[in-house]
């Protein structure tokens, strides 16, 4: 690690975090630090755990029935699998964009102020048009719905979905916002846009991206996670990792070889 | 880690592209290779007819490096090579940068060949052959290295370039008198220094070449290290 890295401020917390589904264990023994401010990318292969471990962080994991979480994941040293915590008000502070844009079947504008009004977070109309004005500014999106806001969000391109819901995620100002392969339903220019997105909103936010395209996580993130078969192999910084892996593992699999 | 054991790609067309100029690289190394031989055999045996031969096969390599740049650069933009994958194309890149301005220095050296010396200036090649003989066989060497992309003897070559440098200063030192000497010799003298200088810049193109094979074994680039670094590099072991 490099002396910049030697000490980071950090937001998440995971120290051997199990999952299982039924008899069937998801992913063994993780522990992974989430640094403020940063992208930390997931990879792996199908099936490695990477979705599942990412679902833990904001305890999506909850609603999937036979589903069984242990060991400690921390918000801000707190710990986020406590009896007293609120899960809805937990998702709020740890945002979630899915693979698939899933905007509300609203008016742009209601996609975006759903959330504040829910959480409380607005009394008055000038309040939340503001709110909804700088979420969808933030997420790239504000001059191409300024003139159409009541128009129905489902009627946006699938780029332009995917900004909306990026920008109704960031409308409850979350601390985390955790990203499901956010491009994978997208072409190439959408997923461009995206990416410059994830760039600018770094400043402001933690991400987590799980994604599928290798040179997506080398473009995006400060650093990378590689999961197999439910272990975190390496975590590394992404220029490393990308260059010169650790694990025998992780450069079988980004230089696309037979393990 | 030795990339000729690692597995096959799930691409087998990417196995052959990578294959594929690596042999290119060989090839082109052989052919310089066999150049400098060449060339300093023209001078040692004074053979003109040879010199001109290294003269005009220098086109060869040009055409080794243009195609096996293209082919790298097909690569890139198809694979996205990554990792252990990745370094092997950028120092391949180097590596035939290097090489070919291996093939140039011996152009120059073959041009010296084409010159006619009297019979007393003999032993002024004499020196020049066995330096020729000490650069001749770290190309060897580092071709070597390259092809079993062996880390270990990559920095054995580099180490033995200091047996090259002392020989031309010696060797230098050795001119200069002659030429107070003999003042009316300083321009057949001269071709000689460039010759050797040459020589010794082939040498410093070896070592570069080490330092990629070290890079593209290792994943650090040794480059303006120190000795001590550069062999804590390769003797580490690799998790």
């Amino acid at each position: 690690m490099t002396q910049a890295q030697a000490n980071p401020a950090t937001t998440v917390t995971a120290r051997n975090v199990e999952v299982f589904y039924g008899d069937t264990q998801a992913i063994k023994g993780i522990d992974l630090d989430v640094h403020t401010n940063e992208v930390l990318s997931f990879i792996g292969p199908s099936g490695c755990g990477k979705s599942t471990f990412l679902r833990c962080l904001n305890r999506m994991n909850d609603t999937i029935a036979g589903c069984r979480v242990t060991g400690s994941i921390e918000l801000d040293g707190k710990d986020i699998y406590h009896p007293s915590v609120d899960e809805v008000l937990l998702r709020a502070r740890v945002g979630m964009v899915f693979q698939k844009p899933n905007p509300f079947p609203k008016s742009i504008y209601d996609n975006i102020a759903y959330g504040p009004k829910l959480h409380g977070l607005v009394e008055r109309k000038p309040e939340l048009d503001d709110i909804v004005e700088s979420s969808l500014r933030r997420a790239g999106l504000w001059e191409e719905v300024k003139d159409r806001l009541h128009a129905p969000g489902t009627g946006l391109s699938g780029g332009q979905q995917q900004r909306l819901c990026i920008a109704r995620t960031i409308a409850v100002s979350p601390e985390v916002i955790l990203m499901d392969e956010p491009c994978s339903a997208l072409d190439p220019i959408a997923t461009g846009i995206i990416e410059e997105l994830i760039h600018d909103l770094k400043e402001k936010f933690t991400i987590v991206i799980v994604t599928h395209n290798m040179q997506q996580a080398a473009r995006v993130s400060d650093r990378t996670a590689f999961f197999h078969l439910g272990d975190l192999v390496e975590v590394s910084p992404t220029d490393e990792l990308f260059t010169n892996p650790k694990n025998k593992r992780t450069e079988d699999y980004i230089t696309g070889r037979y393990g | 880690m030795d990339n000729s054991k690692m597995g096959k790609h799930i691409s087998s067309q990417f196995d052959v592209e990578l294959k594929g100029v690596r042999n290119s690289v060989l090839s082109m190394g052989g052919e310089v290779e066999k150049q400098l031989a060449d060339a300093i055999r023209a001078i040692k045996e004074s053979d003109h007819e040879l010199a001109d031969k290294v003269l005009s096969n220098d086109r060869k390599i040009n055409a080794f490096e243009l195609d096996i740049d293209n082919a790298c650069t097909q690569l890139i933009a198809k694979r996205q090579p990554t990792a252990s994958d990745l370094r092997q194309v950028i120092a391949t890149f180097k590596t035939i940068a290097d090489l070919e301005r291996i093939g140039d220095e011996t152009k120059r050296i073959a041009g010296v060949a084409k010159e006619t010396f009297s019979s007393e200036q003999q032993h002024l090649l004499a020196s020049l052959e066995n330096l020729g003989q000490l650069v001749l066989n770290m190309l060897r060497m580092v071709l070597n290295a390259f092809a079993r992309m062996d880390a270990e003897e990559a920095l054995e070559v580099h180490q033995s370039d200091q047996g090259i440098d002392r020989q031309y200063e010696a060797m230098l030192r050795q001119l200069m008198t002659y030429m107070m000497e003999d003042p009316r010799s300083i321009p057949k003298i001269m071709d000689v220094v460039f010759s050797a200088r040459s020589l010794e810049r082939i040498g410093d193109r070896c070592q570069n070449i080490a330092e990629y094979v070290i890079y593209n074994v290792h994943g650090k680039d040794v480059r303006h290290t120190s000795v001590e670094t550069m062999q804590d590099t390769v003797r580490k072991p690799r998790a």
